[in-house]
């Protein structure tokens, strides 16, 4: 699961090359924070906590290692994320690079950043971590003698109005990570990004 | 692997280990699959896609890794593509249980609900073995499965606390599919060979664990355990040794039509 790749290029463009430096670590980080997730374009793989270390190799220190931990394990936006990095950092002038994906630990919605929920929200999306317990959240319902088991484990507050009146509609929602609820206050449909 | 197990857990052994691992939620993806653009409801025609997309990805890791053990030992490896479209149905060593047809939306929801009440058991399970790749792998799955879980359970509950007719119809599932559920927890010499090297479990413990969440679920969906105990594959002749019934090939079929009629091809 690793891939190295090297330019392309003719022996005269690859000795101008060679005298041209490789942009430094802070350069990439940047460059990298301009990548977003295709099916979520507001949040950047950065703010999404999938990239989890870019260094130089320490065998190897002309070829930069990407270090990416995928979403889920099916994830159809992973394959489209990594040719979007390649081309992001081929294109600032990193000249070698090996992307490798590591699967522990595995990805938890912890590792998003502050920035990222609020673009999240900003964009309609409840933020994972929004939810509270379901007895917690001054909801007033009687759930005496109703099992555990049809319950609710958590409400999701409405990313547009703020109320907890809230009702799941469905476990997925377009995308593996979010699920669908409506808002019983301000009638919105919205997706909440799944605690995972 | 590391090496203190290698001599018990030899890498064909292991290899059709990560076989049995990998074919069952490849499986079970292509039948979910089977539901795009047919689902009851649009919210669950997406549902049980994505499902089918957790449960690829698991599989093509499980594959993936397959492959990497084969070549240590075979002339070559085979990639986890190839390992998916061009293999007969004796060469599978999916579950049983997750090759049956989708039959109606109980049907669905009640193979869901058995398999994934296993799934997620299994995963964790696995997530402590001594071969890292294979607890990495198990790690993540293990997630996806305890909200796949969540998910069916819900529908047990609804369909057979629903009307008469979900009632009926989810009942007439589970004692379809009943016969199904005792390989799950049957061990061969396989599995006892990877569970003594540390590197896969023991599938008769997680009987009691599943049980108990299988028995709460269908007490609050109103239904009632089918009486028999005879089961399919059960005795070491079941899907995980290749023994398969007339389903899967079917399934094959259509999976791995492109390949068969073009070779190799990509896009």
């Amino acid at each position: 699961m690793v891939s190295t790749e090297r330019h392309a290029s003719s022996a005269a463009a690859t000795a101008v090359a060679a005298q041209r430096p490789d942009p430094g670590l802070g350069v990439i980080w940047q460059a990298l924070a301009g990548v977003t997730d295709p099916e979520i374009p507001v949040v950047s793989v950065i703010d999404l906590g999938i990239v989890r270390a870019v260094e130089w190799d320490s065998l190897d220190p002309a070829i930069l290692v990407v270090r990416v931990t995928p979403t889920y394990s099916g994830c159809p936006a992973t394959e489209l994320i990594m040719s979007l990095l390649r081309e992001t950092l081929l294109a600032i002038g990193v000249r070698a690079l090996r992307i490798e994906i590591a699967l522990a630990p595995a990805w938890t919605t912890a590792w998003l950043t502050p920035e990222g929920a609020r673009q999240l929200r900003a964009y309609g999306i409840a933020p994972p971590g929004s939810a509270s317990p379901a007895d917690t959240a001054g909801v007033a319902i009687d759930v005496t003698g109703i099992s555990p088991l049809r319950r609710a484990a958590a409400t999701v507050p409405c990313p547009r109005c703020g109320s907890h009146r809230t009702q799941l509609v469905a476990q997925f929602g377009s995308t593996a990570c979010k699920a669908q609820y409506r808002c019983l206050a301000c009638l919105e449909p919205f997706d909440y990004f799944k605690q995972h | 692997m590391p090496a203190s197990t290698s001599k018990i857990a030899t890498d064909p052994l292991l290899f059709e280990y990560l076989l049995r691992l990998g074919d069952s939620p490849l499986i079970l993806a292509q039948r979910l699959g089977e539901w795009v653009g047919k689902g009851p409801i649009v919210e669950e025609d997406l549902a049980l896609i994505n499902v089918g997309l957790d449960l690829l990805g698991q599989g093509r890791m499980w594959l993936a890794y397959a492959g990497e053990v084969e070549a240590r030992f075979a002339p070559y490896g085979r990639d986890e593509d190839a390992l998916a479209f061009h293999r007969d149905a004796g060469a599978f060593r999916n579950l049983l249980l997750v090759e049956q047809p989708n039959g109606n939306y109980a049907d669905t929801m009640t193979r869901q609900f058995l398999f994934d009440a296993w799934h997620g058991l299994a995963l964790q399970a696995l997530a402590r073995s001594c071969d890292p790749r294979i607890a990495e792998i198990a790690a993540k799955g293990a997630k996806e499965a305890s909200y796949h879980v969540e998910r069916s359970g819900d529908w047990m509950i609804r369909l057979g606390d629903g009307t008469d007719d979900s009632h009926a119809r989810t009942q007439s599932a589970l004692d379809n599919l009943w016969m199904y559920t005792g390989e799950m927890f049957a061990s061969d010499a396989i599995d006892a060979a990877l569970a003594g090297a540390g590197v896969g479990f023991d599938h008769t413990v997680l009987l009691g664990p599943w049980r108990e969440h299988v028995d709460a679920v269908l007490t609050e969906a109103t239904l009632t355990l089918p009486a028999a105990e005879w089961m399919q594959g059960r005795g070491g002749r079941g899907g995980r040794q290749g023994i398969h019934g007339e389903h899967l090939g079917h399934l094959l079929a259509e999976m791995q039509y492109l390949q068969r009629a073009y070779p190799d091809s990509q896009w």
